[in-house]
Formats: structure tokens, sequence, C-alpha cells
């Protein structure tokens, strides 16, 4: 039972070889997307002959491709934002009330992650068919927001489990009302998950397809454009430097976020002697 | 019993079929320092909560100075509370989290800045305005939250375990600030505690609690020195407990015939109605007020034969397991360890007296 743990990097040659091997796989296609941006051609094949940054330059003349993105950063903030209040609530609730069919309704919100999202934009279609709603970015935004309220609650529940409870009842205790108790202690407490869960939707939404195809009206989301342009080779190049744009801006944001969680942590911080 | 500031009339809290607190009733005094003191699950820290107004009897109802609170919410009730982990709102400074309270209640701003400097001097932490509550160490961390509840003016301070988190040291001086600082303010504190000596340290009062029940309220010397119960004696500092058969009631003792000892005279205790002539009964004896010795016992105390079995050297005092003829388990004795010779020890294996006075014996009903 009690043997001694073994020293990471004494006998760990292979399963270093392991990790690096793993990671490459992981993020060397990725690689691809930056390094065709940057090359003067159209044609995806190596070797590169010649490094530009023209297509950079062409993004801003397709407008359409502007268009698309727009739309998408509409529906993402519009997903994001009503998603991590619904799962606002619903943590609030699963974590703070005693009531029956809780585990139910645990389950109930975190469905939609589980029915294949084919499914899922089948039947909002025809609902909204038969309801006689007219396809829109709107429309969209709502299916999303159905994908993206269990991510919102996971994140919130998480966060308002792990602080001391004793907490808000001292704000009740000190004569606080129930309601400005949550904007004094808990919201604050848990602004950091707050943040961290507009970003985690926000990404869901940006580059989700399935849905956003099914749910269409005029307007493109930003993956449904990519995915048109595929059929014009020629066409593509720009995509690549847009989408080589995003994953800069994703990275930044990733980064950013875990920055804001360390900071708003109680107890993170080093310790100031007194 | 109209000089009773906070009554608790027959509180019964159930959890599903479980009793919690089953029939509390009794009264606290204005002013008093009142503990409720029993082992962790017996019901002490629900009471407090149902006095606190963080949960609701489920029979039974609770006044504060004559008002009917029983189904009355934490935030508008009269008492305030220092929680266990005492619950400084991590992302307010100092400052702000005693300020809590009265920035609720609107105060004007230069009131409520000499209100929060005042309890800060009070606490002695005159400076620390703008740290923050990780900054902080545990004894400071249990100033402020006394200081951000007493800054509100509570009838009745609430405190839940709230030396439990501090180490040994630092927890004998909180005791002795904490019994100085409810001198100084005058307010009523219930305190809850699962240790005895802290309770007998402190307290006016103190109500043993076990298994949701109340057993015993009484200051701390009458709990010690006259228990009602088995459970009380056992609870607070350490009791050998005889079997005895009551032979007469003469005046005030009663005479017993004790497994080991034989007759004594023991003192009756107030209520003495389990105890009649014929009735088994229970006998205490505190082990420090017994005494071994060499031959006869002390003059006008009565004294049986022993052997000395295990013996302890606790520095001050020497504690010894005395067995002795018709006693089914031995005898616990401590002795003082007056001064440094070797004398006034014994050896395992001596033969002894045990020596008692029979004041010092306390009849207990048999449970």
């Amino acid at each position: 039972m009690s043997r001694p743990l073994k020293k990471v990097g004494e006998r760990s040659v292979g399963i270093t070889i392991f990790a690096f091997a793993y990671l490459f796989f992981l993020y060397a296609p990725m690689l691809v997307l930056p390094l065709f941006s940057f090359a003067d051609q159209t044609i995806f094949r190596f070797p590169i002959e010649k490094f530009s940054t023209k297509w950079y330059e062409e993004i801003v003349e397709r407008p359409e491709m502007l268009r698309a993105l727009w739309n998408s950063l509409q529906v993402g903030l519009v997903a994001s934002l009503s998603a991590t209040l619904l799962g606002l609530l619903a943590a609030k609730a699963i974590t703070r009330y005693a009531m029956p069919g809780k585990t139910l309704a645990l389950g109930l919100i975190s469905l939609p992650l589980f029915i294949p999202e084919v499914l899922l934009g089948l039947a909002l279609l025809i609902i909204l068919n038969v309801v006689g709603i007219p396809l829109s970015l709107m429309t969209i935004a709502a299916g999303h927001v159905m994908l993206c309220t269990p991510f919102a609650m996971a994140v919130l529940v998480a966060r308002m489990d792990g602080f001391d409870k004793s907490l808000e009842e001292a704000s009740l205790d000190l004569g606080e009302s129930g309601w400005m108790t949550f904007w004094r202690v808990t919201f604050p407490l848990i602004a950091p998950a707050v943040v961290s869960s507009l970003l985690l939707t926000f990404i869901v939404s940006f580059d989700e397809f399935l849905l956003a195809f099914f749910l269409q009206g005029n307007e493109m989301t930003l993956p449904l454009y990519i995915w048109g342009q595929l059929r014009f080779p020629s066409n593509f190049p720009p995509v690549l430097a847009l989408g080589t744009c995003i994953l800069v801006a994703s990275c930044a944001l990733v980064v950013f976020a875990e920055w804001l969680r360390q900071v708003g942590t109680p107890g993170d911080k080093p310790q100031v002697g007194v | 019993m109209t000089t009773d500031y906070i009554r608790v009339e027959h509180v019964t809290k159930r959890f599903g079929s479980f009793r919690a607190v089953d029939d509390a009733d009794f009264g606290i005094r204005q002013g008093e320092f009142f503990s409720l003191l029993g082992p962790s699950g017996c019901g002490k820290t629900t009471l407090l909560r149902m006095i606190a107004g963080f949960e609701f009897p489920t029979e039974g109802e609770i006044y504060i100075d004559g008002q009917p609170v029983t189904g009355v919410p934490a935030n508008k009730r009269p008492t305030n509370m220092v929680f266990q982990s005492y619950a400084i709102f991590p992302h307010l400074n100092v400052y702000d989290n005693i300020a809590y309270g009265l920035r609720k209640q609107r105060l004007p701003k230069a009131e409520l800045d000499k209100r929060v400097q005042d309890a800060l001097a009070m606490i002695k932490l005159s400076g620390f305005e703008d740290r923050k509550s990780d900054q902080m160490s545990g004894g400071q961390r249990q100033r402020i939250a006394l200081a951000r509840a007493l800054v509100n003016r509570p009838k009745v301070l609430l405190l839940d375990e709230p030396l439990g988190a501090l180490d040994k040291k630092l927890r004998e001086q909180m005791q002795f600030e904490l019994r100085q600082l409810q001198k100084t303010v005058g307010i009523t504190f219930i305190f809850v505690t699962h240790d005895q000596e802290e309770a007998l340290s402190l307290s006016d009062r103190i109500a043993v609690m076990q298994k949701g029940q109340v057993l015993q309220i009484a200051s701390p010397r009458e709990l010690y020195e006259s228990p009602n119960c088995r459970e009380v004696a056992d609870f607070i500092g350490t009791m050998n407990f005889l079997k005895g058969l009551v032979k007469a009631i003469d005046g005030k003792t009663a005479v017993v015939d004790v497994e080991g000892l034989g007759l004594v005279n023991a003192p009756l205790p107030e209520d003495y109605s389990f105890a009649p002539v014929g009735a088994e009964v229970l006998v205490g004896a505190r082990p420090e007020k017994l005494d071994v010795v060499r031959g006869a016992p002390h003059p006008g105390e009565k004294g049986v034969k022993g052997d000395i079995g295990a013996c302890a050297y606790l520095g001050d005092r020497n504690h010894y397991q005395v067995t002795i003829e018709g006693l089914g388990h031995q005898l616990m004795v401590a002795t003082e360890q007056g001064d440094r010779s070797t004398l006034a020890s014994f050896s395992p294996g001596e033969q002894v007296t045990v020596s008692w006075g029979d004041n010092s014996l306390v009849l207990l009903p048999k449970t």
C-alpha cells in the first residue's frame, strides 16, 4: 500500500515522449491554419514557396465574411448573456434551496448536451415551423441558449458550492435582505465564475455549426460562411487569415479568463505577514 | 418567569424523524453569559441557530425581550452572530466588514465612521482598516467577527464555537478577552461550545445538552459539585460511579450501602424523589475529593483498604487506580503533588487506604 512514489523524470523517458507526441498530434494541425494564411498560394501544398500578408489585407475586401463575423458576435453575445443568467438562477436554486426534484431538474437542464445536435436542430426547426416563428439570427441564438445553459450552470454550481455558506448567513444576520445579500456578498464572490461562464458560453456559441445550420434564416454565422466557402478554393485563403485572427483572440481570451480567475479567488494570493 | 430576557418555550426541532432539539424549555437573563455545552450532535448549534433565526422550531416559541420571534427571519431579529468559521467577507476590507450592518441601516457617514472606529479600538485593531481578511491571523479574524456583530448593538450576541479554530494559548487569551468584553458591553451572550473547561471558565450559567435534551442548567460550580445525573457528571470533569442501595433517610443525608465502601452518608440533593428508602442509586465521587494514605484515613473521614494498581505522574498531581475488594471496577483517585519529594507517592501493589469525607459524595439517580 505504502509504496514510495516514483520521482517523475527518473524512469519516465517513455512517458515524456508519449506526452510530447500527444501534444504534437493535438496541436500541430492547428498550426497549419496560421501557416497557410501567410502562404502566397491558393492550394494547400508543401513546400510553401513564398510568404505574404496579402490574405490579411483581403479580409476587409470581403464584406459578406465580415458580416458573418458580426452576426456570430451578436448571436454569441445574446446566447452567452442569456445562458449565464439562466445558469446563475439554476445554480442558486440547486446549491441553496432544498426542493423536490432537484436531481431531476439538474438532469433535464444538462440533457441538451447528450441529445444528438442533429435531432435537436430538427426538432427545433419543426417546432418553429409549426408555431410560425420565422428563422433568423435570433432563432439561432435561442438554440444556442439551450446548448450553452448546461455549461454555464456547471461552472456556476462549482463556484457556489465552493464557498462558505455562512458568508451569506452572516449577511442576513447583519440585517441585510436576501436580494441585497446576493448583490453585496454572493455576486462579488462568484464574479470570476460569471466571467468564466460568459467566455465559455460565448465560445460554444461562436463555433457552433449544426444548430445554426438548421435554424438559420437569411443571415449566416461565421461557421456557416466558412463551410459555404469550401466550394470555392480560390476564395479560401482570406478565411484562413480571419481564422488565425480569431485563434489568437481566443487564446488571449482564455489567458485573460484564467488570470481573472486566479486574481478573483480569495486565498490564492500570497499571504502577507502581519 | 418575568425576569427572563430570552425565553425558549418547549422548543422542539425535528429533521424528518430525528429530534435535533427535544422540548428545550428555559430562560436566559439580561446581561448573562450563557453557554450551551454538549458533545457534537447534541443539538446545541441547532438551538443557537433557532435563536438566530436560521432555523425555525417544529414546536414551541422563542421570545427575545418580551417579543415573540419564533417565525421571524434572521435579518429582522435583534441578534447578531459570531460564526464558527468567522465568515469574514473575503472581498471586503476590515473597515467594510465591520460597517456591513451599519451600511444597511443607512447611518449618517460621520456616525457610521465613529462607530466603526470605536469598534476597531475595542478590538485593538485600529489602523488595520484597509487589510483584507486573508491578511489577518486567526485571532484577528475572530476579533473582527466580534466587532462586526457588536457594532450593531444587538440585544443578544450569539457565538458558535468561536474559539474552536484557535490554538491552545491563543484560545486561553481570547477566553479572557471575551469575558472582559462581555462585562464591558453588558450584552447578553449565548455561547455554544463542546469544551467543558471553556464553558466553566467563561459562563454565568451553562445548559448541558445531550441527544437534543437539556439535562441541567446551572452555574459552573453547581454543575461540577452537584450534577443532577450521571451524564452531566460524566461530561463535566471525571467522576467515579458506585452502585448503592438507600437504607435510610436521615435529615439532609441518605444512608447508602455502597458497593466496596459499605455504609456511607451522602448529602441529599434538592430533588431526591428518585431516592426513597430501598431505591437503587448511584453515588458519585470526584477523583480529587478522594485521597490515598498509608494506615488510617484522615481525621473525621472514612476509609477503605485497597491496592494501588496503575499510577500516573502528571507533574502537579498523581493519578492512581485503586483496586478495592467488593467493587467491580477500580477507583480513580487524584492526589496533589504539593512538594518535590517522592515520599508522597505510592507504587503499584502497595496496600493503602482510600480516604473520603461524606460531603464529597454526590447522590445520583440510577440510569
